[in-house]
């Protein structure tokens, strides 16, 4: 296996009390687009954080190019797009550019990080007159414009109209095709299916699957049925396609690969079954349907 | 826009050992820190547009307080000592304040950017504003309030008021890390207009309320004010007390500083 780029080695994380990450372990490759999937508060910012040196772990360890992420010549490698970053407005993109690719050894052209980032008509504005897809991509290209081996992006589409998004995605699959590898945090499925080559679905703090987009989409594809029924717990577990079985109001919602197979056989075994409806799990659900597992599965 | 062509060269990845050149980053560093305060209208205004109006108003106008100094000559030390403070506390308090909550200190940090870089390019700044500031209030102080200095006090004048900001970059860096970026500017203010007023730098020392004298050798405005018109030869003051006086602020400045720091690192 190769040597990773940046990786978490067995990171656990605390703000005070509550526990932001517990014992996750990952690491990122050249070449490589990693996704961390997850609802808002799962912990993938924090990760990001500990990846970048921003902050340390409580326990565990954070490596960036083999050595202490807050090193200077290992940040000199990483390109960082923050969720919350807002740039001084009355800059324009090219002066912020210009400052920022000062920072490192090598940096790219300017026009490249233009044409990169989609703002050659926008150089010379100020950041504060950027549309929010525009401030976004600008963010993009202040990640970018040292490049970097490595490219750590949080939530970077938030803000962009869908042309914008699928442009951007481009881009990313040019940059890890290139040899750089890229950490991307979403909450959308749909996104890190479309980039990642590996995806580590995260919840409260934990890793709860880890495997390529096909088996995640597979597990996020599920369905639910509910119900009103006389069969008991045990019988609705032997249903077919079923994975997981709740309770809920005076019903049952049952998780499923399969709806209809699972909607068939209940009704055949219980005619009396009321209330019938079948759902598309979406993927909070489908998260919840990985936790009921153990707090690992993998998928892959 | 463009398509993005997937023909766009990208440059090879390799070991790239070279450094950036240090002093090349400390000059971009200042300059578009110069620059973003310089394009944003309610900075300028406070920072230059309010010693200017003040001495525009006041300066030229009251002339002559029986055998004492000059309104136009000793107001334009004080008003440039208002001006620096305020510039100080602006950029650092406000300034840092609002980088902190926008996110764009910790892409700082994230980047390969030295924080004696970030820090001197604001000091910097802010000692170019103090320059800025004592230039323009000169230009109107020779031109039209009479104000004759020799070389030495203009030159005595520029350095107070340049180094002497130090001490306020820290307090307001600070403030900068403790106060919310909404309310920063009214907190700010609520700190230096009072403190410019028990400092001297609104009417002379001499004429303020016993009680307000009493505490002003406490105030870094007044040590940096007396400095100031000490330079330009209106007050007798020997200079070593109040440097040393600023210099004691300073030190209070940093250690406020370090532990704000620390505080919002938690």
């Amino acid at each position: 296996m190769r040597t990773p780029v940046a990786e978490l080695v067995s990171v656990s994380h605390r703000y005070g009390k509550v526990d932001a990450l517990t014992d996750v372990t990952l690491a990122l490759h050249a070449g490589q687009v990693t996704a961390l999937l997850g609802p808002n508060g799962a912990g993938k910012t924090t990760a990001v954080s500990l990846l970048t040196g921003l902050q340390r772990p409580t326990s565990g360890e954070a490596r960036l190019f083999g050595s202490d992420p807050r090193t200077m010549p290992a940040r000199r490698r990483m390109g960082v797009m923050l969720q919350i970053a807002r740039v001084p407005e009355t800059l324009t993109v090219r002066e912020h550019l210009h400052l920022f690719s000062a920072y490192y050894p090598a940096p790219l052209p300017l026009s490249v990080v233009l044409a990169l980032s989609g703002l050659e008509s926008v150089a010379d504005r100020r950041f504060g007159a950027l549309s929010g897809g525009q401030k976004q991509r600008a963010l993009f290209a202040l990640a970018i414009c040292g490049n970097p081996e490595l490219l750590f992006l949080d939530e970077p589409t938030v803000g962009m109209d869908v042309e914008s998004r699928r442009r951007f995605w481009q881009t990313v699959r040019e940059l890890a095709s290139s040899g750089r590898a890229v950490l991307l945090t979403t909450h959308y499925l749909e996104e890190a299916d479309s980039l990642a080559n590996r995806i580590l679905v995260i919840n409260k703090g934990k890793v709860i699957a880890d495997g390529r987009p096909e088996s995640i989409k597979e597990a996020a594809a599920d369905r639910q049925v509910i119900c009103r029924t006389r069969l008991s717990v045990a019988q609705l577990r032997e249903l077919p396609g079923v994975t997981r079985v709740d309770a809920q109001g005076d019903g049952v919602r049952l998780m499923t690969t399969t709806a209809e197979a699972t909607a068939r056989a209940l009704l055949t075994l219980d005619e009396a079954a009321s209330g019938l409806e079948v759902r598309s799990a979406g993927l909070e659900e489908a998260f919840l349907a990985l936790t009921s597992a153990d707090d690992t599965r993998a998928v892959a | 826009m463009t398509a993005i062509q997937s023909t766009l060269a990208l440059p090879e990845l390799g070991r790239r050992t070279a450094v950036p050149g240090l002093a090349r980053l400390y000059a971009l560093e200042t300059w578009y820190e110069f620059l973003k305060l310089l394009r944003q209208p309610h900075y300028i205004g406070g920072v230059v547009g309010f010693p200017i109006m003040f001495y525009l108003l006041f300066g030229l106008s009251l002339g002559r307080g029986g055998s004492g100094p000059k309104a136009s000559e000793y107001l334009l030390a004080s008003y440039s000592v208002f001006g620096v403070v305020t510039a100080a506390l602006f950029a650092f308090g406000v300034g840092v304040s609002t980088e902190r909550a926008s996110g764009w200190m910790l892409l700082k940090q994230a980047a390969p950017l030295p924080t004696p870089v970030y820090l001197a390019a604001k000091v910097v700044t802010c000692m170019l504003f103090g320059g800025v500031i004592v230039a323009l209030l000169a230009l109107v102080g020779v031109t039209a309030g009479g104000v004759r200095f020799t070389g030495a006090e203009w030159a005595g004048l520029f350095a107070s008021v340049m180094l002497g900001c130090i001490p306020f970059c820290l307090f307001g860096l600070a403030l900068g890390y403790v106060i919310p970026p909404a309310g920063a500017p009214g907190l700010v203010n609520l700190l230096n207009l009072p403190l410019a007023f028990a400092g001297g730098l609104w009417l002379p020392h001499e004429i303020l309320p016993r009680p307000i004298q009493a505490i002003a050798p406490f105030v870094p405005q007044h040590h940096l004010g007396r400095l100031a018109l000490s330079a330009v030869g209106l007050v007798p003051d020997a200079a070593a007390p109040h440097v040393a006086a600023l210099a004691v602020a300073a030190v209070a400045g940093f250690v406020c500083a370090a532990l704000a720091y620390r505080r919002a690192a938690r």
